[in-house]
């Protein structure tokens, strides 16, 4: 599916007429959509060059990068998938680097139900609680490490619901068929603030740091572009940016 | 070879697939007998509402569903204020949206079998004294019974086979909203190909094989059916 979108993007920019500043093809984490879509815009405003993106979760990435898809630049949820590429010679030697590093929240659409310290999950009263799936995506597995050290991992799980990846953990949540789930502080937060419901956002310490990674893949070698969008991610600008969705850097 | 996660995931496909027929055949016989011989104006507008998920991404399907079905939506609180609380991460809801999603592939065999009937064996049974139940039960069940084994087997293998609308409402939980094609997903997704070639295997067996029993049972019919 991915691929036919991309291949019919592709196509729709050739008979625009093939641009004179370099694109390039940007894989994106799921978790990391919002804060990408308004770093692309700067990107496209500053440098001339334009960033097509593509989101999804990064193990399908990585299995598509492997097949031959066109991408030229991965933003991975992970530092293991960058590495892993960069071992099997998938990626450009020297360019992975931690762009940002992600946070947890526990979430609810509605206000008042998750307290500023997460006793909601130990007091239970719910029905549902979302992850994303702890195998496939980053942000599951560091919510079950949470639950882990809090102690509360069997109680809630038969409570557990999972989503393919971090993105449809949130829709289930802002859906309201699960009271709370684990989401990515940055699906939740905009200019530093809470966008609605209640959340708890989980210290630090709590499960190992969600390092995310970024790397130019093989496809895109000497693409100005995606050396342009490297350095432009490590700006100021782009930490901002960054930063303001809940991410530290 | 399977797991018992797999194989779980088997037995719940198999059991959402015949629960779902079932029903489709209890709700899906009525619809297709009034669309084959009512003359209303609504013909049309229901069967291409009943036609819907042939052409409509399952992902549309289960988007709304998720929403509808949710603790906001309508279905939500008519569930809700019945005591069967919110349908979306179960095996009801799973079965809700399957009967949604399959509808098309039993009504449309069936509605194409009693249209085939028509009105001649109907009449000389009326005439006969026979009642409409009896009419229906005697004579249109018999002679649509080709339509029901199509409308059968395709129901059960649509349902096998349904994956985006399972995704957008199950929440992969095993036992109970994980079926197979889910589990393939997560097994492509978490690069276990091996176990995924198991299942992708036994899928597409067994899809050949309901689909030769099909076309057999199509060639059987026109042996037997003299037109």
């Amino acid at each position: 599916m991915h691929h036919c979108r991309f291949i019919f993007a592709y196509i729709a920019s050739l008979l625009a007429g093939a641009a004179s500043a370099a694109d390039v093809r940007v894989a994106v984490a799921a978790n990391f959509t919002a804060p990408m879509q308004a770093i692309a815009a700067a990107f496209e405003k500053d440098t001339g060059h334009k960033a097509r993106l593509a989101f999804g979760s990064t193990g399908k990435f990585y299995a598509q990068i492997r097949h031959g898809a066109p991408f030229q630049v991965l933003l991975a949820a992970d530092d293991e998938t960058p590495a892993r590429l960069e071992r099997e010679g998938m990626s450009v030697p020297g360019t992975c680097f931690t762009y940002a590093v992600g946070r947890l929240a526990l979430w609810s659409a509605q206000a008042g139900v998750v307290d500023a310290r997460g006793e909601v999950l130990k007091q239970g009263g719910y029905k549902h609680v979302a992850i994303a799936n702890p195998k496939l995506a980053p942000y599951g597995a560091a919510a079950v490490e949470v639950m882990q050290r809090l102690g509360v991992v069997e109680a809630v799980r038969p409570k557990l619901v999972q989503g393919e990846n971090i993105a449809q953990a949130w829709q289930f949540v802002a859906s309201g068929n699960a009271e709370l789930g684990f989401v990515a502080l940055s699906q939740v937060t905009q200019d530093g603030k809470l966008t609605g419901g209640s959340a708890w956002i989980v210290p630090a310490h709590l499960h190992t740091p969600i390092r995310q990674d970024a790397a130019i893949l093989t496809n895109g070698r000497g693409n100005p572009a995606a050396g342009a969008l490297m350095d432009y991610l490590r700006s100021d600008k782009a930490k901002a940016v960054i930063r303001a969705y809940g991410y530290d850097i | 070879m399977l797991t018992d996660e797999a194989l779980a995931a088997v037995w719940l496909t198999l059991r959402l697939a015949s629960v779902t027929t079932i029903l489709l055949f209890l709700v899906g016989t009525p619809i297709a007998w009034w669309l084959a011989r009512t003359r209303s104006w609504l013909k049309a507008p229901v069967g291409a509402l009943v036609a819907l998920p042939l052409v409509l991404p399952p992902t549309v399907i289960g988007f709304y569903l998720l929403v509808v079905m949710g603790p906001q939506g309508p279905i939500g609180q008519l569930t809700q204020a019945l005591g069967l609380g919110v349908l979306p991460f179960t095996f009801r809801g799973l079965v809700v949206g399957s009967v949604i999603y399959s509808m098309p592939f039993v009504v449309q065999p069936l509605q194409n079998a009693f249209d085939a009937i028509g009105e001649r064996p109907l009449e000389v049974a009326a005439t006969l004294r026979a009642g409409p139940w009896d009419r229906f039960f005697t004579v249109v069940l018999p002679l649509a019974r080709p339509g029901f084994i199509t409308a059968g087997i395709l129901g059960f293998a649509h349902t096998v086979g349904e994956f985006g609308v399972v995704l957008m409402i199950g929440g992969n939980i095993p036992d109970k909203t994980r079926v197979v094609s889910v589990q393939i997903y997560d097994h492509v997704e978490a690069l276990e190909y091996t176990q995924a070639h198991w299942l992708s295997a036994g899928m597409l067996a067994f899809s050949f094989a309901v689909l030769l029993a099909l076309h057999a049972s199509g060639s059987g019919k026109r042996k037997s059916g003299g037109k």
